[in-house]
């Protein structure tokens, strides 16, 4: 796939920290305000696919086929499986907002709502990997490539 | 209630077109189309008349009117599944066309290597 | 309200058809885009926010991954029905069709209203959620706290998906006939 013209570059040089940006505040205050760890997710991989698609495959290739895409995704689901068993741990039952038990915080503030705040970074980490692995499979890799 | 036939409407579209086409990527669009109407119904069954957002800021008095937030919680996990299937499905049929040449589901027959 | 949102809906209706029926792949999933970004503002005027934002994103990369798929592969639809079974096919279908329709309208005329929900589980999430759990958006704290083992399944479904995508597009270990 090539890749387009010197304005597009350029322009979506620029875009493509905002977009990430974005994403990244929606899953932080995704406990005071719509979206939450799906939709900055979505949103953190979207930023990543603006690059690929204005820059062409065929630039890109080696670097990403570095990055080892897949391994965050297992990261993510990990932290959030671990999240849960925190509270089977703790000695309560599994799923438990262990945080809120022990230290409430403020309402309406960025650092309230216990686990959820963690909850919403590693659904986030997850997403935004799987999807960028999908576009990674149907866009850049050709024959004997590992990812 | 028409709005609610409605969406019933859209799922039976997709489902024509699930039963009916031929082209296996007619069948993946129709997929999506039933997955959208699905999404559709629920999130239709959860508004109240007269009700708002259901997000608390500090101005909101005791009492206020809400929406049902169930069924958006249970949507908004359905929709990113939806993409994910998507993705699957639009990989197995980039598959299919690299070995067998055509969309046609008639002529993809023979299971072969 | 209601004659925005039927009119949004006929026009899902009809990019649905389009999208069926067009003999150019690239232009039904075009028409696939269309029928989703209606659906977004269907979502805003049911006041769900966190849907709309979900679903505008996601449409749009619905929409990247199809033409990519649609360009690595052929972008034309030649396969057509011919005769006495393209009419037993079409009678059969719309009979089915008619059937299912019929069947839900009167299912439907025994559930509420649209707009009217019983909101019984729903009443004591909206009234205890902050106190209970501390965040502000109710929704978050349903799929988080209360109803935290569905969003578990969830991620381990997306990662199934993930998993079966790569699986299937790699080259690795393909024997060459």
């Amino acid at each position: 796939m090539k890749g387009m013209t010197l304005i597009v570059k350029c322009i979506s040089q620029l875009m493509a920290p905002s977009i990430f940006l974005l994403g990244v505040y929606v899953v932080l205050h995704g406990h005071l305000t719509p979206g939450g760890g799906f939709a900055g997710g979505v949103l953190i991989a979207g930023s990543f696919v603006l690059l690929i698609l204005a820059f062409g495959s065929d630039e890109v290739r080696s670097q990403i086929l570095n990055w080892n895409a897949t391994a965050f995704e297992s990261v993510g689901l990990f932290v959030f499986w671990f999240l849960a068993f925190w509270g089977l741990i703790r000695g309560t039952y599994y799923f438990t907002n262990v945080i809120t038990k022990v230290n409430p915080g403020l309402p309406y503030h960025l650092f309230s709502a216990g686990i959820i705040p963690l909850c919403n970074l590693a659904i986030g980490i997850e997403v935004a990997a799987a999807l960028f692995s999908i576009f990674i499979c149907l866009a850049i890799l050709k024959v004997g490539d590992r990812i | 209630m028409i709005v609610f036939v409605m969406a019933i409407v859209l799922f039976l579209i997709g489902l024509y077109g699930v039963l009916v086409k031929r082209n296996v990527f007619k069948i993946l669009i129709a997929l999506s189309i039933i997955e959208y109407s699905v999404n559709l119904l629920f999130a239709l069954i959860g508004y109240r008349r007269g009700g708002t957002v259901p997000i608390l800021t500090e101005g909101t008095k005791a009492g206020t009117f809400f929406v049902d937030p169930i069924p958006q919680a249970l949507v908004l996990t359905a929709i990113v599944i939806g993409l994910g299937t998507t993705a699957l499905l639009a990989a197995v049929a980039v598959r299919l066309y690299e070995k067998y040449d055509t969309y046609d589901v008639r002529k993809i027959r023979k299971l072969r290597g | 309200m209601l004659t925005i949102l039927i009119l949004l809906l006929v026009l899902m209706i009809l990019g649905a058809i389009v999208a069926l029926e067009s003999k150019d792949l690239l232009s039904g999933v075009i028409s696939l885009g269309i029928c989703g970004f209606a659906l977004t503002i269907v979502f805003l005027l049911v006041q769900a926010p966190d849907l709309a934002i979900v679903q505008i994103i996601v449409e749009t990369l619905t929409l990247v991954i199809l033409i990519a798929a649609i360009l690595k592969t052929t972008h034309e639809d030649t396969t057509e029905a011919f005769g006495l079974r393209k009419l037993l096919v079409w009678g059969l279908g719309l009979v089915s069709i008619a059937v299912f329709l019929a069947v839900s309208i009167h299912v439907f005329s025994h559930l509420p209203k649209f707009g009217y929900p019983v909101l019984r589980i729903a009443q004591v999430y909206l009234d205890q959620g902050l106190p209970l759990t501390g965040a502000a958006n109710i929704v978050a704290a349903i799929i988080l706290d209360f109803r935290g083992y569905d969003t578990l399944g969830e991620a381990t479904v997306l990662f199934t998906s993930v998993a079966g995508t790569v699986a299937v597009l790699r080259h690795i270990g393909r024997k060459r006939p």
